[in-house]
């Protein structure tokens, strides 16, 4: 079929590619060095990263994320800068994809050589990140309540973990006299492992599970779902969808009937950014957070004037935003009781440092990198602010592996 | 002469290549820049086989992120088992499940039946396929369409299989590759090294199909395929083959993905992601050789480093690119080379002799 001259030049390509390829040959028996950090801190500034999503699905809520630490690097700049450098901050689009959420902080690390890197929303994204970050020895800080099972050295997880929202949240629908509960989630990581933990709680609390139906994160359509709910018609929803897929369930639940008076909704992902964007007066129906912006402490106070005066007076703030502006806050905490920017003196000596942030006081467990948080269950207002009308009697100590529940069986379904 | 440099021209190019990827690549690129290089390598490879499949047979298949993904997946399950070690259970399905492992997880322990895998299940895939598409003469829009759900449909499965796939999250923290650390550095650039030279032999596999009488065969389908059959020839079986490489090759390049990237999920397999493997081929020039790895290539690099110099508003500058070069090149920045080349007089061999 081909002539031998063609025969012989494809046979040289072919020869001249193995040999080049071959000539990169592995290392089999090496224990994997890891990187030298290139961080360098021996001028009057210290680079950090700034890795949230700006484009892609989650965006919308990473922007403010994004927000809320620049914020935060402005005020430390102003007042004199992390262990008196002046903190420059490099910004990276992670797309809303964790591939690229990988690509990018693997970028910041070892070509930025940044010290630490905040940012990440979804735990796809987090869980992206993680092994780019443990084989680097860098530092990420992770802002956004998750669904726990999970503690790195090389992370700081300042957002929630289960016991410190999911478990309270459980305790007040108990105080409240609930029976019947329905779980509604997007169909993802988050809400499957804290529909789990729901439900061997409930069990544990008395609490029936009348109902479990899960969508897509970016479907909108829950009218089937609802109609179960209906039929269902338990005395509390637990909502654990994420992101725009809340508008069309709580667009579902009052078209067919459902009010916050006779089966209200409990969630752990609406704020007070989202709550205006539902497309119904969502009045009286819950959320479990850890920060409300209606807290009253001179901190919150200070941090709610900060961000208006810079974003302007329309924008609320919320719990990931406010876990974000203290985790840069922590950091620099960490940093100043180490004296060091090295990863490893840091973790050294976080055990304790604690940060006096808007949401109240928070600490740091040196053993699985969470804080202790105040849990708080807030009922929306007519203005879309929270009500505070539950809280933790104090700052709850993190378990990210519900260690200290024995009703907790991870291998249970 | 110019028969010479129409025959072998193509070769010396592929070479050039490969000169490029496997010598000059490693020698001057930070290992962060060299792995992201792989990345592009990978989706290069993809593209070669949509080039090979809509570029000279006319078939616009959208949904190539599908046959990425069984490649990829199919490698990120064996990495992950290995991982795990001996008998072990990768991490997820302790976190989201009871701990017990889906039996059809079982053989990917084994690297040998993952590397056939790789091979065999897009293209038993493909061909089952693409025998019901073809054999009914479904084509044009409707099969771009088809293709598309596809992806779509493939996605939702993965996102909707957490305790099996890893759900949306997808799967990642792998540390060995077939024995080897994948935190070595000179592990990482071998798995480069193996993707690049994986590209370049697609390349080469290409160029000789196309010269070939299979090759001729394809064009001439894409062109009148009533014409074909009127021959005796059944395009659809045309058409079959070319589809089924593609898949094969998209899967490789999927495989690839997964140790360069250090993670494969639903995002990378999806709709979204097999219309960027499409944009790179179109931007490259589809017909041609080298046009759309080369397409690849830049389009991976396009989104690397101008999100890297403008976070906020690369994707608009991304956007309006391709909306330049198609308005201007639709059939692809190669084709302007082409074009150029067109308005240089070449001396000509008189055209009786040949």
């Amino acid at each position: 079929m081909f002539s031998p001259r063609s025969r012989l030049a494809t046979g040289t390509v072919v020869a001249l590619t193995a040999t080049l390829g071959l000539s990169a040959c592995g290392n089999k028996d090496g224990e994997g060095t890891a990187a030298e950090s290139c961080v360098d801190t021996s001028g009057d500034s210290i680079k950090l990263g700034f890795l949230n999503s700006t484009s892609g699905a989650m965006a919308i809520s990473e922007q403010t994320v994004r927000d809320s630490l620049s914020l935060a690097a402005e005020e430390i700049n102003a007042d004199g800068g992390i262990l008196g450098k002046e903190i420059e901050f490099v910004t990276e689009d992670g797309a809303s994809d964790p591939a690229i959420f990988a690509e990018k902080i693997d970028k910041l690390l070892t070509g930025d050589c940044v010290a630490a890197v905040f940012g990440g929303w979804t735990s796809a994204s987090r869980k992206a990140m993680l092994p780019v970050v443990e084989a680097n020895n860098g530092l990420l800080f992770y802002p956004v309540q998750y669904e726990g099972l999970e503690a790195s050295e090389n992370i700081y997880y300042t957002g929630a973990t289960t016991n410190q929202q999911i478990i309270p949240a459980m305790d007040f629908l108990a105080s409240e006299g609930v029976e019947s509960l329905f779980l509604a989630g997007s169909d993802y990581v988050f809400p499957r492992t804290a529909n789990k933990i729901i439900k061997q709680y409930a069990a544990e609390l008395g609490i029936e599970i009348v109902g479990e139906e899960y969508v897509p994160l970016d479907d909108d359509d829950w009218t089937t779902q609802v109609a179960k709910i209906v039929e269902a018609d338990p005395d509390f929803v637990f909502n654990t969808i994420n992101g725009s897929s809340n508008v069309g369930f709580i667009k579902a639940y009052y078209e067919q009937g459902l009010t916050a008076e006779t089966n209200p909704i409990i969630s752990v992902s609406i704020a007070e950014e989202e709550a205006p964007a539902m497309g119904k007066d969502v009045t009286g129906q819950y959320a479990a957070w850890n920060y409300f912006q209606s807290v009253e402490s001179p901190t919150n106070a200070t941090f709610i004037a900060a961000f208006q005066d810079k974003y302007g007076a329309e924008r609320p703030t919320s719990d990931p935003m406010e876990a974000a502006y203290t985790s840069l806050y922590l950091y620099k905490a960490l940093v100043e009781k180490a004296e060091s920017f090295e990863v490893d003196d840091i973790n050294e000596s976080a055990d304790g440092v604690t940060f006096d942030a808007p949401e109240g006081t928070v600490t740091i467990d040196g053993d699985n990198h969470h804080i202790a948080k105040t849990a708080l269950i807030g009922q929306i207002n007519s203005d879309n602010q929270f009500d505070v009308v539950w809280s933790s009697e104090s700052p709850i100590e993190p378990d990210p592996f519900l260690e200290g529940y024995d009703w907790w069986d991870p291998s249970a379904e | 002469m110019r028969t010479a440099v129409r025959t072998f021209g193509p070769l010396v190019a592929i070479a050039a290549l490969a000169v490029l990827l496997l010598v000059v690549a490693p020698a001057v690129l930070s290992p962060f820049r060299l792995n992201n290089l792989g990345k592009y390598c990978c989706w290069a490879i993809a593209a070669v086989g949509i080039g090979l499949a809509w570029g000279r047979g006319g078939m616009l298949v959208m949904g190539q992120g599908v046959f990425f993904g069984i490649g990829g997946y199919a490698m990120a399950m064996h990495l992950k088992l290995e991982a795990a070690g001996p008998e072990g259970v990768p991490d997820f399905m302790m976190l989201y499940g009871d701990g017990t492992m889906p039996v059809w997880w079982e053989p990917f322990r084994s690297g040998a039946f993952t590397l056939f895998a790789i091979v065999a299940l897009p293209a038993v895939a493909a061909a089952i396929l693409g025998y019901a598409i073809f054999k009914r003469r479904v084509k044009g829009a409707y099969f771009a369409i088809l293709t598309q759900a596809l992806a779509v449909v493939f996605a939702t499965l993965l996102i909707a299989t957490i305790q099996e796939t890893g759900g949306f999250n997808g799967l990642n923290q792998f540390t060995f590759f077939f024995g080897y650390n994948l935190y070595d550095p000179v592990n990482k650039k071998m798995v480069y090294s193996i993707a690049a030279a994986l590209l370049i032999g697609c390349l080469v596999v290409v160029w000789q199909l196309y010269r070939s009488r299979f090759g001729e065969l394809l064009v001439a389908t894409r062109d009148a395929e009533e014409r074909v059959r009127f021959l005796g020839h059944d395009p659809a079986n045309v058409k079959l083959a070319a589809f089924v490489i593609a898949a094969v090759m998209a899967s490789i390049g999927g495989a690839m993905f997964a140790p360069i990237a250090g993670i494969i999920s639903p995002s990378d397999v999806d709709a979204t992601a097999s219309i960027f493997l499409i944009a790179g081929v179109a931007l490259g020039g589809r017909a041609l050789l080298l046009g759309p790895a080369l397409g690849a290539l830049a389009v991976g690099y396009g989104r690397s480093s101008l999100s890297e110099s403008f976070p906020d508003q690369w994707t608009y500058f991304l956007g309006a690119l391709f909306i330049v070069v198609i308005l201007l090149f639709p059939a692809g920045l190669g084709s302007a080379f082409g074009r150029a080349a067109a308005l240089v007089p070449l001396p000509r061999r008189k055209e009786t002799t040949s």
